[in-house]
């Protein structure tokens, strides 16, 4: 039925349109359809392509409350565990060296401004030194724990709060599990290191280390 | 449309009362023979013909696996004269194991690839590395092609240079699998490629098939010193290997199936190594993967690697 009636529309398009150029583009166009829709098997390609184009069609024209939220995640990740506390290994000191408040008593008078020590030279100090010295980080009344930039105590076993100050990314690399070490097991409880554990807080950059044996070459294996 | 030409068919053979599969015949025939070796006062070697009439691990009911374990453990524990465990975790449901490590902190001490030796049961002499460090010139970048695996010098790292460690990646579109004729090696459901040495017949196809070399041949028996044997193995994984067969790294599915870090994770001094499931969102090798500049070695190949280098910083 619509083919008669299509095939019609096309001879009265083409009488009617030969004065104008638009109406005669347009009868060419009836004209194609007309011969698409000449055979059922090119009907049918045509009702499938309409369909196609209209599928997207329906998905524009919703509303945009209704849009899938499948991008949502991207853009707002699911904010991660942030604990409090994290399990660490215990602090390394040094030998014999904790509690300090074996020997300095928090009644001792203090010279705050930075000079250099007459007791521990076995420190040298290579972390921003020409900014830093030894009380930015430790506390000059209660020698047994650290003190954060504002004055607030933390502990030596939360001393990551402390490194974390200056080395945001790498304190928040280090809480996911992507900086530092963690032992344990991968899929129940972890062991953190601490930052000190591996870096000196006094000379925090690695050392360079002799590599262990090379490979022996193919040819030279009998 | 031309229909194509259709052969004729031979008729099917009709099915006869008593045919014998491969192996029965095989079997009947060893017994025949061993029947005649016994009479004539040979010694047989059971083992071996106990090794030889075997059935494929994925193939063995629980009983035969356990009786297969028990038989290992007794030969392993006479040969080693210590205590060997055998056995054949299963994996885990819900996990794939994923590996990350971070190329600008690795420093090429190679305390992961003797660490990995030690843990594997790996040849002493001849030497078996599954781990291979490659030291490659800042300069260039990753370029396998001017990669120095047999750098020693006093101190690492060397100026100008940086390591990129090489193991087996536990593709999960694995070329080493596709090529084994026998079927003695394959993928896992937890991603590891493992490889059953008593199915392995040694043709070697999966070594010239693995594009990251990380395949290895035992061409003579491993040299492996009694005292420096790890009793704790699995089947599929760091048992003592006969000669003659392929190994290769599993992600110490011995540790890793019981919930441990594989033996290079723990050992590596700098944290360049990081292992997890890729299918936990909170693990830390997904948030690698989301957060940090990842990439796969020779992605171009389609192999699909579960081990990705990264930038950390």
């Amino acid at each position: 039925m619509s083919l008669h009636k299509s095939r019609h529309l096309t001879g009265r398009g083409s009488h009617a349109t030969s004065s104008t150029c638009r109406l005669h583009a347009s009868s060419e166009v009836a004209t194609r359809i007309a011969d698409i829709l000449h055979t059922p098997r090119s009907r049918f390609r045509l009702v499938v392509a309409l369909g196609c184009g209209a599928l997207p069609l329906q998905t524009a024209c919703r509303p945009v409350e209704e849009a899938p939220s499948r991008y949502a995640s991207a853009q707002e990740p699911p904010p991660r565990v942030v604990r409090a506390q994290y399990p660490v290994a215990p602090p390394p000191f040094s030998e014999d060296i904790f509690p300090c408040s074996e020997c300095h008593s928090p009644t001792d008078k203090v010279n705050r401004t930075p000079h250099k020590l007459e007791f521990h030279e076995e420190i040298v100090l290579r972390h921003d030194e020409k900014n830093r010295w030894c009380l930015d980080c430790h506390d000059a009344v209660n020698r047994d724990q650290l003190h954060l930039a504002d004055g607030r105590p933390v502990k030596f076993t939360e001393s990551y709060r402390l490194c974390g100050q200056c080395h945001g990314p790498t304190l928040r690399n280090w809480q996911a599990g992507e900086h530092g070490k963690r032992t344990g097991s991968w899929s129940g409880d972890k062991q953190y290191l601490l930052c000190a554990s591996c870096h000196s807080p006094h000379s925090p950059r690695f050392k360079p280390m002799k590599p262990l044996a090379p490979p022996v070459r193919q040819e030279h294996i009998r | 449309m031309r229909s194509l030409p259709v052969l004729p068919m031979p008729a099917p053979e009709p099915p006869t009362a008593a045919r014998y599969s491969r192996r029965e015949v095989v079997v009947m025939g060893l017994f025949a023979l061993a029947a005649t070796a016994a009479e004539s006062g040979c010694a047989v070697d059971k083992r071996a013909l106990d090794a030889f009439v075997q059935q494929h691990f994925r193939d063995l009911s629980p009983e035969e696996l356990k009786q297969r374990l028990a038989q290992m453990e007794k030969r392993y524990t006479e040969e080693y004269g210590k205590n060997v465990r055998v056995s054949a975790t299963p994996p885990i449901p819900g996990v794939l194991y994923g590996y990350a490590l971070d190329l600008s902190r690795c420093i090429g001490c190679r305390k992961c690839v003797y660490a990995c030796v030690d843990e594997n049961n790996q040849s002493r002499d001849p030497q078996t590395h599954w781990i291979t460090v490659l030291e490659m010139d800042k300069e260039h970048g990753v370029d396998l092609l001017r990669a120095n695996a047999f750098y020693d010098h006093e101190t690492v790292p060397a100026p100008g240079k940086f390591y990129m460690p090489v193991q087996c990646q536990q593709c999960d579109n694995p070329p080493c699998v596709k090529v084994c004729p026998v079927e003695a090696t394959w993928r896992e459901p937890d991603g590891i490629v493992v490889i059953d040495y008593d199915w392995c017949i040694g043709c070697r196809c999966c070594v010239t098939a693995c594009p990251y070399g990380a395949r290895h041949f035992n061409w003579t028996k491993p040299g492996l010193p009694a005292d420096q044997v790890n009793p704790n193995t699995e089947y599929l994984g760091n048992r003592p290997r006969p000669r003659g067969v392929v190994e290769k790294c599993t992600f110490c599915i011995q540790r890793v199936r019981n919930g441990r870090y594989p033996a290079c994770v723990e050992i590596c001094p700098v944290g360049a190594r990081k292992f997890g499931n890729l299918l936990d969102p909170e693990g830390e090798i997904r948030y690698i993967i989301e957060n940090k500049r990842v990439f796969i070695l020779k992605e171009e190949l389609n192999t699909q690697p579960k081990f990705f280098y990264y930038y950390g910083l």
